[in-house]
This record gives structure tokens, C-alpha cells and sequence, in this order.
């Protein structure tokens, strides 16, 4: 058989398996010198004291406590947020519309806030949350403009994974004189409860990574905020990743930034980890129906 | 049936349902808020300066004795990068998600998934950081210049950053092709390539026209790893020239400016809006056309 393909066939099938190898082989050399390369320049600069004190112009040390804590209290205002909204959003979809044009307009609009740059996020959140809502700039600010920016996401995820609920688990609580909001709540949420994990950790990865729309509205301060006036008006500080900006660009203090990079980069290994393992456990559910 | 239900379950039940329903509009609220306060705020400035000035004027000097604020320079600036990061990313994407569709054995498939997935959670500040220390230097001693802080910095890194969405999108597209187009190719006497390339890749092009759209969309939309890979400075760009961005420019001037110049970065952030609104136009369109 295969003796019947001409030679510039041959030749052909060659010149584009081996472009096919390259441009695999440039993603994962990519990647891996990525990670390497940061690790590499990132871990030897972190020490306890790095990781345990803020800044200090007096004794000219650099310390990354603040940012610790306020991207924790970022991520936590965010999801406590963004994740009613969110599964409401997705339960009002699957669950309760019935037309289909407004089912439409909702996913076009949802669609739109997903393709919207951060960059804008952080503009349009400094004019209504800092300035109109007068939070002025500060955490909360920060995390209100993060909410609407993860929204999609987790409408997304929730949304799946409520389809993958069998209608028989509905239509048996309905039988059984089951209201709406009670099979909701005691038969679909609990059954759909891997995609609103997923969906939180995809959105955690998000605003971990995220700095443009944190620049203008939850500010560059990087003094220790406690965790219970983090959520007070005019209480500004910047996350890991704005720190990270302002030491390289601003600065120039690369061995900071680095170390800074070193952390954002395990972060995220750990979260694309246990976003694979959460939507490995969805999958196997929609597998069983 | 209903009567069934005690009167206070009724009324959790309504109160929920409008619960929900409220919550199913809040991203139509949010689009409708974020479009009304980007024109109100955008607008004026355009107003005072002029449409043709501010769209078409090759300076922008908001800060000398006789201002301009011309956006042109950001306009060509953005559109140049972004397809510049599509000309590199695009092909190496596309050849990398055909890999993983239809060669890759198991085990590297999964592996190469996850490598795309870790791609796209890299923060953009640490492709900027690399950028800044690996490519800008790299970029001056390769091609002899004084600072590889340029438009071509940029482009590299930005096509670095669209692979991820590029690999994934058209992957879906290309695994989503019906087995019976394959085979009817491989029994007609076709290799496996042939039949990729000319019946997979071809059946697959709407998927793969949104990979590229969606692209578009996140390079055109970066912000703060251009911003420090490019230089900064508002020229009309050249490939080796430093050179300001859509996104770069509202942001480097936002932390001090007042005035007109304030307002005139709102309108470039209008801009910028439009351009993602057309592009989301057009992959809505894509995607609705591949439906049908």
C-alpha cells in the first residue's frame, strides 16, 4: 500500500509533521524554561523575613506581608461576591428561564463582560466603585471590580455543571411536592457542587493573576491591613502582583520581583492543579448519568 | 398542586425566584453600566478636541505650551502589535493544537493540555518581567539597537500570550469535526496528514476564525506586560521604535493627570471598548454562523 504514495506526497507529509513537532516543542521548552528560569532567579531571594515583614525605608529592607494579605483578602471579598451572584446567575438560566430570547441576551452580555480587557475593568471601577460609590481607592474597591470581572467564569462553570444534573433527580423532587426553590436548593446545588468548586477556582486564579484592574482601584499601599478594616472604604494596598509591577518597573529592584514571580508561578501550579482535579471529579459525575 | 404548599413556603418561593431572576440580569447590569459610564465620561473630551484631531492626529503632547492629543500613534500602535502577535502565534498554535487533536499519543495529549492551561494562568505582570529581562535585552543585541524596549519586544511577548486561547479554542474546533469526514478521506487512499490538513483543518475553520478573533481580543486588550516591554513613549510606531499602546497609554497617565488630558484618557479607553465590542461582535457572528 504504502509504496503507491508518491514521492512529493512523502516529502510533503514530512515538511508538515516536522513543523507540527516544532511549534509542540516550542510550547513545552517555552514553558519549561519559563517556570524554570523564575524559579530559578525567584526562590533563592525568598527568606522568612521576606515573607513575614512589610517594607521598611529605615532599615531599607523589602518585605511582601502587606501584599500576602491583602491578595487573601482580595480573593476572599471577591468570592464571597461574585459567587451568589454567580450561582444565582446560573440557577436563574438552567432553572428558571423560559425565553429564549432574554436566556440570549443574558449569555451575549455574559460573553461581553468576559471579553472586556482588565484594563478597562480597573478604569470603569475606579469611576463607579471609588468614585461614585465613593468606597475611594481601596480593597473593597478592588475586589467589587474583580467580582464583575470573574462573574463569566463562574456563570460558566455553574451552568455546566447544572446540566449535568439528571431532570429525573428534578422531576422526583417535584413529585414528591418539592417547591422549586426547595428541590434547588436540597437536590440541584447539592449535585452541581464540583462545578462551583471549579468555578471558585478558576476565579481565584484570575484575580491571583490579575493587576490591571487593581492598579486604579485598590491602590499601590503596601502597609499591613487587618482583617477586619480590609473591608472599610479608603483602606487602599496592592496584591502580589502589583507589587510585583512596581518593583521592576518602577524601581528596578528585580531580585524582588523575581521572588515575587517565584510565588505568583507555584500559585498558579497549585490552583491549575486543583482545578484539574476538581473538574476530573465533574466529568466522572456527567460520565455516570 | 401548588396548594399544597403552605402559605410561607409560597412566599420563600417567589422571593427566591425573584432572587434568581434578579441575579440572571445582573450581567446585562453590568454591561449596561460599564458601556454608560465609559460614554459619559468618554465623550466630552472628544467634544473639546475634535473627532478628527483625536482619531487621526499624529502627536499627542497633552502636557506641552500647545497640547495635542492625537491617538493615532496608540491606534496603529495597538493594531500593529496585535497582528503581529497573530502573524507569529497564530500558526504555531493552530500546528500545536492539531498535534494534540489528532497525533499526540495519550499520555503526551494530557500533558500538553496541561501545559496550555498553565500557559493561560501565567500572570501578565510575570510574561512582562521575563520580557524585561530575557526578550527587551535579547532584541538590542540581536539586531544592534540602543534600547530593545520596542514595538517587536511587544510582539513577542504577545504571541507568547495568545497561544493559549489560540492551542485551546481551535482544539475544540478541530476534535469537534465528525469521524465520518476522516474516514471517508483515509478510505479514498489519503495519509493521515493529508486528511488532517485538507478535510480536518477545512471542516474545523469557523472554530479556528474565533481561536483567532479571540486572539485578537487579548492581545489588543493587554495591558501591563506591553507596558513594560515597548518602551512607552507616543510614537508612530516602527517595529524597532518604542512605542505606546491603546491599553498602555490610559494606563501609564492615570496616576497623575488632570484636566483634559484626564478626560481624553477616558476617551481612548472608549476606544479601546469599541474595538473589543466589534471583535466580540464578530465572534458572535462566527460562532452563531458555525451553528447554523
Amino acid at each position: 500500500m504504502k509504496n503507491k504514495i508518491s514521492p512529493k506526497r512523502k516529502v510533503k507529509a514530512a515538511v508538515i509533521n516536522s513543523l507540527m513537532y516544532a511549534a509542540t516543542g516550542i510550547i513545552l521548552v517555552l514553558l519549561a524554561a519559563l517556570i524554570g528560569y523564575i524559579l530559578y532567579r525567584g526562590i533563592p531571594n525568598i527568606s522568612l523575613d521576606f515573607l513575614s515583614t512589610k517594607p521598611s525605608l529605615i532599615k531599607e529592607t523589602i518585605g511582601i506581608l502587606p501584599n500576602i494579605l491583602n491578595t487573601i483578602y482580595i480573593v476572599l471579598m471577591t468570592i464571597l461576591v461574585v459567587l451568589p451572584i454567580g450561582i444565582g446567575s446560573a440557577v436563574y438560566l438552567n432553572e428558571y428561564a423560559k425565553n429564549k430570547r432574554l436566556v440570549g441576551m443574558i449569555e451575549l452580555a455574559t460573553e461581553t463582560l468576559a471579553g472586556i480587557p482588565s484594563i478597562i475593568y480597573g478604569l470603569v471601577g475606579m469611576l463607579v466603585f471609588v468614585q461614585f460609590l465613593s468606597f475611594g481607592t481601596s480593597l473593597a474597591a478592588g475586589a467589587m471590580t474583580l467580582a464583575v470581572m470573574t462573574l463569566p467564569t463562574v456563570i460558566r462553570t455553574v451552568q455546566e455543571s447544572l446540566k449535568t444534573v439528571p431532570d429525573s433527580y428534578r422531576e422526583g423532587a417535584l413529585a414528591l411536592g418539592s417547591g422549586k426553590w426547595h428541590m434547588i436548593r436540597t437536590v440541584v446545588l447539592p449535585s452541581s457542587i464540583d462545578g462551583i468548586v471549579t468555578g471558585c477556582i478558576l476565579s481565584v486564579g484570575r484575580i491571583v493573576g490579575e493587576s490591571a484592574a487593581l492598579m486604579f482601584t485598590a491602590g499601590m499601599a503596601n502597609e499591613i491591613i487587618g482583617l477586619f478594616s480590609a473591608p472599610l472604604p479608603n483602606n487602599p494596598g496592592s496584591t502580589l502582583t502589583v507589587a510585583l509591577y512596581m518593583y521592576a518597573k518602577e524601581r528596578g529592584e528585580f531580585d524582588v520581583a523575581f521572588a515575587i514571580a517565584a510565588i505568583l508561578m507555584i500559585l498558579t501550579l497549585i490552583i491549575n492543579l486543583t482545578a484539574r482535579l476538581a473538574a476530573h471529579k465533574l466529568q466522572k459525575r456527567g460520565g455516570d448519568k | 398542586m401548588k396548594n399544597g404548599l403552605k402559605l410561607g413556603a409560597k412566599l420563600v418561593e417567589r422571593i427566591m425566584g425573584g432572587i434568581f431572576t434578579l441575579c440572571g440580569f445582573a450581567a446585562v447590569l453590568f454591561v449596561a453600566v460599564i458601556t454608560v459610564f465609559l460614554f459619559v465620561s468618554g465623550i466630552p473630551a472628544i467634544g473639546e478636541i475634535g473627532l478628527g484631531d483625536f482619531l487621526l492626529c499624529t502627536v499627542w503632547s497633552p502636557t506641552s505650551a500647545n497640547p495635542q492629543y492625537g491617538i493615532l500613534p496608540f491606534i496603529t500602535a495597538s493594531v500593529m502589535g496585535t497582528a503581529g502577535a497573530i502573524i507569529i502565534g497564530v500558526p504555531i498554535g493552530l500546528m500545536c493544537a492539531v498535534y494534540i487533536s489528532k497525533f499526540a499519543p495519550k499520555k503526551l495529549r494530557g500533558v500538553l493540555r496541561e501545559a496550555v492551561s498553565l500557559l493561560s494562568g501565567i500572570p501578565s505582570v510575570v510574561y512582562g518581567l521575563v520580557g524585561m529581562i530575557i526578550i527587551v535585552p535579547a532584541v538590542r543585541t540581536v539586531f544592534g539597537l540602543p534600547d530593545g524596549a520596542n514595538l517587536f519586544s511587544a510582539i513577542i511577548v504577545l504571541s507568547i500570550m495568545i497561544l493559549p486561547s489560540v492551542i485551546s479554542v481551535s482544539e475544540t474546533a478541530i476534535n469537534a469535526v465528525p469521524h465520518e469526514f476522516e474516514e471517508g478521506s483515509l478510505a479514498l487512499g489519503a495519509t493521515k496528514t493529508e486528511t488532517v490538513f485538507k478535510i480536518s483543518v477545512p471542516a474545523a475553520k469557523s472554530g479556528i476564525l474565533a481561536s483567532v478573533v479571540l486572539g485578537i481580543g487579548r492581545a489588543i486588550g493587554e495591558a501591563m506586560a506591553v507596558m513594560m516591554v515597548s518602551g512607552n513613549v507616543a510614537n508612530m510606531p516602527k517595529l524597532f521604535g518604542s512605542v505606546r499602546f491603546l491599553t498602555t497609554a490610559v494606563a501609564s497617565e492615570m496616576s497623575y493627570s488632570s484636566g483634559l488630558q484626564r478626560k481624553a484618557l477616558f476617551s481612548i479607553a472608549l476606544v479601546l471598548f469599541i474595538f473589543i465590542l466589534i471583535i466580540n461582535f464578530v465572534l458572535n457572528f462566527v460562532i452563531k454562523r458555525k451553528k447554523d
